[in-house]
């Protein structure tokens, strides 16, 4: 049995076929790359992996267990953690708030230990507390607890969104375009980061990324997909040198 | 010595009321606004849970009212006083005293059961359906106790009052005062702690970002739900204490206008604030007595005043903050934020 599998993912929008039989398999700790042109459908298929839509066809598995029909809370709570393609914090919250919400498919108190502030609550806060700062401060990101998420500079809230997504304690943790809108400074620490997370936290991690410069750095592994079919899979190297793989990005040469 | 001032504060207003009230000092008319006053944070704030702190909009919160308005007052005359509709009384009138919040408390509770039978197949849709079903459920629940010949239908229901003079013959001191202010300290209470966990915090992810807080492990539906069956218990016990108040309800005052006016004080107090809705109600009721002499005229100002406000502070009084953070100088007086949380 597989870490986590992808069997034959197909999701139709309507008539558009945007995921074709979209196979994938980790044994755990990869780093694995998800590449394509716009409008290949690689967010459609972290969405169907996540429970944002349910396939057509095919299933998704993480430890053997089947993730078919799960509401999204649900396969947070099997250990899957994403990031945004364009970013998802709760902007009117604080920081520290956006981190302590992502603790709530864990919370081991009910409704009435809250009204009645029973020690299993305050307990219960004070665990959550304590580890959002953890992860804030491991983060870089101490500093900035207190301010609203929508005040922070577009770097830092990715870095935000990624410490949420720590919090979760996922095994396989999804970035959807982590660098994106990031100069080449912030692209560069970003790397080293991703890299260091992996380490420490000892995840797997699956990303979307445009950039060449961090996919071919970052990703052991690379797959590729134009108008929903993977066109080609391997090293950083082989895809380079991959002739589908240019033509779906610059178009065919015309003799 | 601030860490407690807010609690102080609150403990020295309750002590006032109820003492002027009941060493006659406060004039039967003034207490009768303060304990409107009262009913009317409940409502506002209490709304506010669903309107502000989870941005969704319900707008039927005085069918939930109705509720534990016609419950309470039923099991109170039934229990406690002789009467056409129910026959002699079931316990000594005295007892009133004590199970008074209980029963009230009760009302509360069935008045959030129809809350679930309204959010179990509204949240499963997305956007204005809320509001709609709200709306038709507060049209329901009027048009329902219009019919119910038994307990007076369009006529009202009363006898409320003998329970209240029943409690007073045990002692003479100004019960529903009393207990319309212990409510409303218990329903700010509650609605603080709720929003300040880590669980409650998720409806405000929910307003924020929905999909987010799904997909970051937020059993979305449920905290709707709990969210919305909190607000409409709390409405179902400002109800409850409105009717022992007056001593008299009829459907009619449990109308959509009884809704709007919840609504415009949760939005002129500023959506996701508890002290805005706090100050709103105060305000809101003040000012509609005050403006009693222009009689129909009223209706005029008063929507005026909402015009204006809608067009030079579209986010409310207090907009999604709280009054310290708004006017950082009360910290002095109230804590800071961390700490009127500690004290609440």
């Amino acid at each position: 049995m597989r870490f986590f599998e992808v069997r034959g993912l197909t999701h139709f929008f309507g008539g558009l076929k945007a995921v074709s039989d979209f196979n994938l398999a980790f044994d755990g700790g990869e780093l694995m790359g998800l590449i394509g042109p716009n409008g290949a459908g690689k967010t459609t298929i972290f969405n169907l992996v996540c429970g944002v839509y349910h396939p057509t066809h095919g299933e998704v598995s993480i430890d053997g267990r089947n993730l078919a029909g799960l509401f999204p809370h649900q396969v947070t709570a099997m250990g899957i953690a994403r990031t945004f393609q364009n970013i998802r914090l709760w902007p009117e919250m604080t920081v520290l708030d956006n981190i302590r919400v992502a603790h709530n498919y864990r919370l081991n108190y009910r409704f009435l230990d809250v009204m009645f502030q029973t020690s299993r609550y305050r307990e219960a806060e004070k665990g959550i507390e304590r580890t959002a700062r953890e992860v804030l401060e491991i983060m870089g990101l101490r500093d900035y607890a207190e301010e609203l998420a929508k005040n922070l500079p577009y770097g830092l809230q990715r870095k935000v969104e990624i410490a949420r997504a720590l919090v979760i304690r996922p095994k396989l943790l999804l970035l959807d375009e982590p660098s994106a809108g990031m100069n080449l400074g912030e692209k560069e620490a970003l790397i080293g980061l991703i890299r260091w997370i992996r380490k420490e936290f000892q995840l797997t991690i699956w990303l979307i990324e445009h950039e060449m410069r961090v996919v071919m750095n970052l990703c052991e592994k690379i797959q590729v997909l134009d108008f929903g079919e993977t066109i080609a899979q391997g090293t950083p190297q082989e895809i380079q040198g991959n002739p589908r793989v240019v033509e779906a990005y610059l178009g065919k040469e015309i003799d | 010595m601030s860490k407690y001032s807010l609690t102080l504060l609150s403990f020295l207003f309750f002590v006032l009321a109820v003492g002027l009230s009941w060493a006659g000092v406060l004039s039967s008319y003034i207490q009768l606004v303060l304990m409107f006053v009262g009913v009317n944070i409940m409502m506002s704030s209490s709304l506010n849970l669903v309107n502000g702190y989870m941005g969704e909009f319900s707008c039927g919160h005085a069918g939930f009212m109705a509720v534990g308005a016609y419950i309470t007052s039923l099991l109170t005359v039934w229990f406690f006083t002789t009467g056409s509709v129910f026959g002699p009384n079931l316990l000594p009138p005295a007892w009133a005293t004590v199970f008074f919040p209980f029963i009230l408390f009760f009302g509360g509770l069935i008045a959030a059961l129809v809350g679930l039978l309204v959010a179990i197949p509204s949240f499963r849709t997305r956007g204005d359906y809320l509001a709609i079903i709200t709306l038709a459920v507060n049209y329901i629940v009027k048009s329902a106790i219009e019919n119910i010949q038994p307990i007076g239908g369009a006529r009202g229901f009363m006898g409320m009052g003998r329970v209240v003079n029943g409690m007073k013959e045990v002692v003479d001191i100004p019960w529903m005062m009393i207990w319309t202010w212990i409510f409303v300290f218990l329903t700010i209470l509650i609605i603080k702690r709720f929003v300040s966990s880590t669980y409650g915090k998720g409806i405000i992810a929910i307003r924020e970002d929905e999909i987010a807080a799904e997909i970051m492990g937020v059993n979305t539906q449920r905290a709707k739900m709990i969210a919305f069956m909190l607000s409409s218990g709390l409405a179902g016990l400002a109800g409850g204490l409105f009717a022992h108040i007056l001593g008299y309800i009829n459907p009619s005052s449990f109308g959509i206008m009884k809704s709007t006016e919840a609504l415009v004080m949760v939005y002129l107090g500023g959506m996701g604030s508890l002290s805005g809705s706090v100050l709103s109600a105060i305000l809101f009721t003040l000012i509609l007595e005050l403006l009693r002499p222009l009689q129909l005229y009223k209706w005029v100002v008063v929507p005026l005043i909402l015009i204006l406000l809608m067009l030079f502070r579209t986010e409310g009084l207090l907009g999604h903050r709280e009054l310290t953070e708004v006017f950082p100088r009360l910290r002095r007086i109230f804590g800071s934020r961390g700490e009127v949380h500690a004290v609440l």
